[in-house]
């Protein structure tokens, strides 16, 4: 990343971090900490797709094996704390995406999407039609977990404030993560895995890492979105949540941590936007629909996602017609997925 | 930084949306309306809304001296979103009373949120028993029924009808188990049997290997849950496959309200039970069905009379509370001892704030369920694992 | 389980397989030959279901009416439909990445879903079995079967053994297998291969909605059901193999004994069955059944 990024995504967080302080009202609070949750979920899911190249269809699970683990762990004596609490929810997610990841990494391309968003399906329909975790209806928190004596997640700006903790936190990781070896490893398995394999590099312990740190970083997100909302439902674990998630990177720009970021907040405003009757009135009821126009509009103008605006809006000003001049090396790559 | 920022215009675009949230006024009361606009359940979200409304307009606008004004938040029938939906309506509009919603996982949801906030919520629709059982509280009420209620009255009336072998279908779903759950007691507590359980995985509707089941069990009579496009489907299928001359076909309402134009003749003769019924009579229901058509062109159903008298609830309990109803105690004290003239004929609030009501057994009869007979007069839901008494 | 319902079950999992492809072998065709992954897909079924329903009345005051009428009126109008469709946003996609065709194929699916929203309504509606196959066939002695199911698979028999035809022995199936695995030679040659994606786009589209046309009468039609079709779709295309159009024949017949006995054998998991099987079957076979040439 380079220097002009990183003041970006540090003035990003902030602003996040002053935005309680200075006229962020209740629901405002409560959305950009939902935002902010899902923006963990939304780096995750980077890791896989954007760095590594592997696209997972199936993150929801991961999210919501965390979220239903909190639950879970919390019991219904008295409040648990957060500091064994969140681990262990990870732990849970993490060991399903070992088994997950061991398995479907033998296949490649499509197939990969499919098994993984397979794999989420079974995990959706033991919560769904097992009594384990209170079937459909999903089932509540007893108390909020507590951080020592004082912090408690019942108050919103304990929960937002730790939300934007964690999501710096799983921000700062990745970064140092993907400068790592293990990252640089991980970005060529994405480029030309074929090569990596050729000069006797074994690519499969370093995907299915890839793999399990992504699934327990979900988790960490469906923990906080558990302890947030008091309430979990087999819906956390469906295919529409995992297609958002991809949504969201794909809209804010693969390949960059700060797209996922872009992405998440993008992704989830223009809900907002769409849905708001004070703009749209009646109309907004048919929020989809500019929801719809907008994604489409997005593809046709910006291949590289959000985070290829500013190159975009300079190539314009300056005259020198579009961007989309790197899309032939991305062909290559369908071809293999045949 | 001179480039332009996305996430500025996202924020920008946010603080637009929170001026732009009409201002508040201290006369008018909010309803916050969480329903589903969009999706399969749109048109139930729409009945209740108009039912709701239309009640209001008959008040001149206004409950127990407030005026009505309302919020309406798409629940897009997903309970993974049902608490962000809750504290948009609680948090950014501030609204004074929650009305919804119709899917039980929703529901669930917000009575968590409104049993936690204090907010007043009443249920139009959604009968997932937990709401009046153990997230019950002084401050949430149903204007519906509870699955187990539903559930109990059909078992009773197939009981009655001399069956004694039955087959229960059903989707696997939340509110079809607890509907599956009533239907048993009442069945076994009348001498019958069940002698097999049938489960579709929800919301698939690909009846034809059930359907095989069901023949071959050879049963006296089927009882199933379905709705919406699932029950359309379901008594076409059961239709064509023949079994509806051989077993006679029950359910819960639910089955065929609001779906008879589309089942056309296959439906004729299905015997479902609900807590209402098309052509009561009855001068409360007459009024109603006139007002209702002559205000949306449009006849109304079960959805509509819920959405009615969750507006009369409202009212009783307001006007006892001098227009404010965050005095919970003195708002459910008065609902409580009221009584209800609904269309479906009169009802009460329960201790743990169910309705307290008829249950009416209906055959389809041309394109309306007729009410054959009361299977149970004033049919109270336990209440299981409510702490309120 | 006697052998009388054994056998009636196979004629139901038979059935529904053959439905399942008729919805998922368009999906595959636009998938193998031009690689776009259509998210879509389930809203051209969903279109071709509400065309049956709202076409029905225009047709009978047009010309007269009747359910082949409106079947084929709704044909022609697909493919036109179909193909300013590929001309207005699938001809971009091509060159761009899976994920960029994902993104706007899920753009296109909110914006199909509100349209119909707009134009027809939230409204569960039915659409009229054609008088001629309205009877059954009875099969045990309470059991009967309805002959316009029957009749929905003998459709998808012969447009099976059509799509077989055309790719073995005409000239276009010959165009269409040498686009798919090489678009540049085929250009060289002087074949427009810009128009031949486009005729591929409109069969496509017009097979999935011509599957949601036929299966109106007996699936009915409602808001929601292109996204249910979608998923399962899918699972067929992969299990076969992609672009293969024997690879779906067989996998999705396989879908659907497994769903049907699934909910025979194992009532209470029967929803997670198919994903099991998609599983195995991946994990047995990392490039599906049928990989396609």
């Amino acid at each position: 990343m380079d220097k002009s990024k990183g003041i970006f995504v540090a003035l990003v967080f902030m602003a996040l971090a002053l935005y309680p302080f200075v006229g962020g009202g209740g629901y405002g609070i409560d959305i950009v900490t939902k935002i902010m949750i899902y923006a963990i979920l939304a780096l995750s899911l980077e890791l896989l797709v954007g760095t590594t190249g592997l696209v997972c269809f199936g993150q929801a699970a991961f999210f919501g094996i965390g979220a239903y683990a909190a639950v879970l762990f919390s019991g219904e004596q008295g409040a648990a704390s957060i500091l064994w609490l969140l681990p262990a929810s990870m732990l849970a997610a993490a060991v399903y995406a070992l088994a997950v990841g061991a398995l479907s990494l033998r296949t490649r391309g499509v197939y990969f999407i499919m098994v993984t968003l397979a794999f989420a399906q079974m995990a959706y329909f033991v919560v769904h039609d097992t009594p384990l975790g209170g079937g459909t209806d999903g089932i509540y928190l007893y108390f909020r977990p507590t951080l020592g004596e004082k912090l408690k997640f019942d108050e919103p700006l304990v929960m937002y404030l730790f939300s934007l903790g964690t999501l710096v936190f799983v921000f700062g990781f990745l970064t140092v993560l993907l400068n790592s070896r293990f990252g640089r490893a991980l970005a060529g398995i994405r480029v030309n895995e074929q090569r990596m394999r050729g000069t006797g590099f074994t690519t499969y312990p370093y995907k299915l890492a890839a793999f399990v740190i992504s699934g327990g970083l979900a988790g960490l997100g469906g923990a906080l979105f558990a302890i947030k909302d008091g309430f979990v439902n087999p819906e956390l674990m469906s295919w529409h949540l995992s297609g958002a998630a991809l949504m969201m990177i794909i809209l804010g720009g693969l390949g960059h941590l700060r797209g996922a970021l872009i992405g998440a907040f993008a992704f989830l405003l223009l809900q907002e936007f769409f849905k708001a009757e004070a703009i749209f009135g009646e109309f907004a009821k048919h929020w989809h629909l500019g929801m719809g126009i907008v994604i489409i509009a997005a593809v046709a103008v910006l291949p590289r996602g959000l985070v290829g605006l500013p190159e975009v809006l300079r190539k314009r000003l300056a005259g020198s017609g579009g961007g989309e001049s790197r899309i032939g090396g991305l062909k290559s790559a369908q071809g293999g997925a045949k | 930084m001179n480039r332009l920022n996305p996430y500025k215009l996202a924020a920008l675009a946010a603080s637009l949306l929170l001026a732009a949230a009409p201002a508040y006024s201290a006369e008018k009361l909010k309803v916050g309306m969480m329903l589903p606009f969009t999706g399969t359940y749109a048109k139930l979200g729409a009945t209740i809304k108009n039912g709701f409304k239309l009640y209001v307009q008959q008040q001149g606008g206004s409950l127990g001296g407030r005026e009505i004004e309302y919020v309406e938040v798409d629940s897009e029938a997903n309970p993974a979103k049902a608490v962000d939906n809750v504290n948009k309506l609680i948090l950014q509009h501030n609204v004074d009373v929650l009305l919804g919603s119709v899917h039980s996982g929703v529901a669930l949801a917000m009575a968590k949120r409104a049993k936690e906030s204090g907010k007043l919520l009443i249920v139009p629709n959604a009968g997932a028993d937990g709401v009046t059982g153990p997230l019950c509280a002084p401050n949430i009420f149903r204007t519906s029924f509870s699955n187990w209620q539903t559930g109990y009255a059909i078992g009773k009336a197939m009981a009655e009808d001399g069956h004694k072998r039955a087959v229960a279908v059903t989707w696997k779903y939340g509110s079809g188990e607890e509907q599956l759950k009533g239907f048993k007691e009442a069945f076994e507590k009348g001498g019958g049997k069940v002698i097999e359980e049938l489960f579709v995985p929800f919301p698939n509707v690909e009846f034809q290997a059930v359907l095989t089941q069901v023949a071959a069990a050879k049963p006296d009579a089927v009882y199933s849950f379905f709705a919406g496009a699932g029950a359309v489907k379901f008594v076409k299928d059961y239709a064509a496959a023949g079994l509806k001359g051989s077993f006679p076909l029950y359910g819960t309402g639910f089955l065929t309200d609001g779906t008879l134009e589309a089942q056309g003749a296959d439906a004729q003769g299905v015997k479902t039970a609900l807590h209402y019924a098309d052509q009561l009579g009855t001068p409360t229901d007459n009024a109603f069905r006139a007002a209702y058509s002559k205000a949306y062109g449009d006849q109304p159903d079960v959805y509509a009379v819920q959405g009615y008298d969750a507006a009369q609830l409202l009212k009783v309990g307001l006007t006892a509370t001098g227009g404010d109803p965050k005095k919970s105690a003195e708002f459910a004290a008065a609902v409580r001892k009221a009584t209800f003239d609904s269309p479906r004929g009169p009802f009460t609030i329960s201790k743990s704030h169910n309705p307290i009501q008829d249950m009416y057994l209906r055959e389809v009869k041309g394109d309306v369920n007729k009410v054959v007979r009361v299977v149970v007069k004033a049919l109270e839901d336990p209440g299981r694992g409510c702490s309120m008494k | 389980m006697d052998l009388t319902t054994f056998l009636i079950q196979c004629l139901n999992a038979f059935q529904y397989g053959l439905l399942l492809f008729l919805v998922a072998s368009g999906l595959t065709l636009i998938f193998g030959i031009m690689g776009v992954i259509n998210l879509a897909h389930g809203s051209f079924y969903m279109i071709g279901a509400y065309l049956a329903y709202a076409l029905a009345p225009v047709v009978a005051s047009a010309i007269g009416g009747g359910f082949f009428a409106t079947l084929l009126v709704g044909v022609v109008l697909s493919v036109v439909f179909g193909y300013l469709l590929e001309w207005a946003f699938y001809s971009y996609l091509y060159e761009r990445d899976h994920l960029q065709q994902v993104l706007m194929t899920y753009g296109l699916i909110l914006v199909f879903e509100e349209l119909r929203s707009l134009l027809v309504g939230d409204n569960v509606y039915s659409v009229e079995i054609p008088q001629v196959l309205a009877g059954s066939i009875p099969l045990s002695e309470v059991m009967t079967y309805p002959t316009y199911r029957l009749f929905v698979s003998a459709i998808c028999l012969v447009l099976v053994g059509a799509m077989f035809w055309v790719f073995a022995r005409t000239r276009l199936g010959m165009m269409i297998r040498a686009g798919a695995s090489n678009r540049e030679m085929v250009q060289s040659l002087g074949i427009d291969i810009s128009f031949l994606y486009r005729v591929v786009f409109a069969a496509g589209f017009a097979l999935a909605a011509f599957a949601g046309m036929v299966a109106a009468p007996v699936s009915t039609v409602y808001p929601g059901m292109g996204g249910e079709v979608l998923i399962i779709c899918f699972v067929v295309v992969v299990i076969g193999g992609i672009g293969s159009i024997q690879g779906a024949l067989v996998a999705a017949l396989l879908i659907g004994f497994v769903d049907t006995f699934g909910k025979v054998l194992v009532p209470g998991a029967a929803g997670v069955m198919v994903y099991l099987a998609m599983a195995l079957i991946l994990l047995w076979k990392p490039d599906g059944l049928f990989k396609a040439g």
